[in-house]
């Protein structure tokens, strides 16, 4: 279903759009609020905060961004005045974490270059682990770890774009943050979840 | 360019960032070097797993009671 059809069926209360919509939206939307509080059951009742807020204001709704946006847009909303509330819980190695977001240096250890700047060892191809392996539900585990890991900046990003699959302008937009911005915090959170997952899968 | 380089544009070259001439280099590299371009295809793999992580069905308590505040506002919001 195309995006003004979308709208449109919700707005004549079509109950199994609004179904099919939910549906397909709750596991991003989850793993979004997870970007900001850790918290399983609270992420769960932010998105549903977030749908409630959707609800009444589907009439507000002006079509510019996609649904998808704009409820992520709720849900990070929601997700943030969450984790203000629950802020004094914070560790202080968390609250150091902010700084790091924009640091440079190399994604990958440069031990593993030589004086040329070329591989020593060559990473090893992945194309022969099984699919169940690849994407089973241990692997899923560890790159949940590995995102939670991440400082909160890039965290957000790289389940924005990875997860929700939105796309860069719309996920510019959402965070207020430049294209070259953006780039930066996907490129070391990707990187630091393919390291994670070398680990894992060696 | 460099293997310790290339591994650094990965992003800009799957986002479409680098400009025409870097992104001629970037994929002459990769077409000649096999650590680089396995490189590449675990950050593909990497994604793929990733986007899996959407995988997560909605508990049915929490859809009904949103469908519930749906069918609400259906009946009396307008
Ligand atoms: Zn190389």
């Amino acid at each position: 279903m195309g995006e003004g059809s979308e709208l449109d069926a919700l707005r004549r209360g079509d109950e199994a759009a609004f179904v099919d919509l939910i549906q397909r939206l709750h596991g991003p939307m989850l793993r979004l609020a997870m970007a900001y509080v850790a918290d399983h059951h609270v992420a769960e009742d932010v998105v549903q905060e977030a749908w409630l807020t959707a609800i009444r204001s589907l009439d507000r709704f002006e079509g510019r961004s996609s649904f998808k946006t704009w409820i992520s847009g709720i849900v990070i909303n929601h997700a943030r005045s969450r984790r203000r509330k629950e802020s004094r819980f914070l560790t202080f190695t968390s609250l150091l974490r902010g700084d790091e977001a924009d640091r440079r240096g190399p994604t990958v250890d440069p031990s593993r270059f030589g004086r040329d700047g070329a591989w020593r060892e060559l990473p090893t191809t992945w194309q022969n682990i099984p699919e169940d392996r690849l994407i089973g539900a241990e692997t899923l585990d560890r790159i949940r770890s590995a995102i939670q890991d991440l400082p909160p900046k890039h965290r957000e990003v790289i389940v924005l774009r990875d997860v929700a699959q939105l796309d860069a302008a719309a996920v510019g937009d959402l965070l207020g943050i430049s294209a070259e911005n953006q780039r930066v915090r996907l490129h070391r959170a990707r990187a630091a979840v393919r390291k994670s997952l070398e680990e894992y899968l060696a | 360019m460099r293997c310790r380089d290339v591994v650094e544009l990965m992003t800009d070259y799957l986002e479409g960032a680098l400009s025409a001439r870097d992104r001629e280099r970037f994929e002459e590299h990769i077409a000649g070097c096999d650590g680089c371009r396995a490189y590449l295809e675990q950050l593909r793999l990497t994604l793929k797993a990733v986007s899996r992580l959407a995988d997560e069905a909605i508990p049915e308590p929490v859809q009904a009671q949103l469908t519930e505040a749906f069918r609400t506002w259906t009946s009396t919001a307008r």
